[in-house]
């Protein structure tokens, strides 16, 4: 099974990715790629603790998950990998040319980001960084839990592409 | 909430998803009239860093008892985050009706003490009746 889902999203481990998507979709493992967390016995610790046991939680930087990605794809087991901040996703997939999409699960207000959806706030650099992404070859779509749309990135930016 | 409550009693901090913690707030006011004794929170539309700073910035008079729903929510991280710099602060999480009830009306002295035996009524209080 593998990565079933790479999530952006500023909180990290948090209720609806262990809840909202771990139960539905039985994950069993998630990866939580970055750099500062990666570095910090007390930040992993941190996650450590909130996630349920029969979940397990894998810690890495940028360049530990490019090296390690195949070993998270070959995985029989369904996973979700979690950057906090889109440069990071970025990062990654520019070293795995295998991933094909990207989920944007919560990216929340802070200065010089405006409002694209009630979780997406973006500057005017992420909103670069998305297209990049998808200009990669990368479908990119917005979606906080499984029962909500998926909402395609042209759709999030306002950009109308037909 | 409103800032007036009991000045003898401890407060502590409810904070959770949605309306969770004005919800269960609602309730232990239908039952006790003691609701005043909460400092009612949400994380909705919150990035890590401000949860952090807003449950900072209850930490005052004497409040060092923090209730959250979820033991992985990001409330709960946050508060964790805030423990690390306050050895005082008692987090109790995956806090419910009951136990929220037994905090208030607990006789314990120190808010503390009143934390770990409203944890104590809340976990017991969860119980599977089935018919055999």
């Amino acid at each position: 099974m593998g990565i079933f889902l790479y999530r952006i999203d500023d909180r990290l481990i948090h209720g609806q990715v262990v809840v909202g998507w771990g139960q539905p979709h039985d994950i069993r493992f998630l990866v939580l790629v970055d750099d500062l967390v990666a570095s910090s016995d007390w930040e992993k610790d941190l996650y450590r603790m909130a996630v349920p046991p029969e979940m397990e939680i894998r810690f890495a930087d940028v360049q530990t998950a490019i090296r390690d990605h195949a070993t998270y794809a070959a995985d029989p087991r369904p996973g979700i990998l979690i950057t906090g901040e889109i440069s990071v996703m970025h990062r990654l997939v520019s070293g795995v040319k295998a991933i094909g999409s990207v989920n944007l699960g919560g990216i929340h207000h802070r200065a010089g980001r405006k409002e694209k959806l009630r979780y997406i706030f973006l500057t005017p650099d992420e909103e670069r960084e998305l297209l990049a992404l998808e200009s990669a070859g990368v479908e990119v779509t917005a979606q906080d839990v499984p029962g909500a749309r998926a909402v395609p990135l042209a759709e999030v930016l306002g950009v109308d592409n037909r | 909430m409103s800032d007036e409550h009991t000045p003898d009693k401890a407060r502590a901090i409810v904070v959770g998803h949605g309306e969770f913690s004005a919800g269960l707030a609602s309730a232990v006011q239908q039952i006790t009239g003691m609701a005043d004794r909460f400092i009612c929170l949400s994380n909705t539309g919150m990035a890590p860093g401000d949860i952090e700073a807003v449950l900072r910035s209850h930490l005052t008079g004497g409040t060092t008892v923090i209730f959250t729903d979820l033991p992985a929510g990001s409330a709960t991280l946050a508060a964790r985050r805030v423990a690390r710099d306050m050895p005082d602060l008692v987090l109790v999480s995956g806090v419910n009706l009951a136990t929220l009830l037994d905090f208030v009306c607990s006789p314990a002295t120190s808010p503390a003490e009143a934390a770990r035996g409203a944890a104590e009524r809340g976990r017991a209080s969860l119980v599977v009746l089935e018919r055999h």
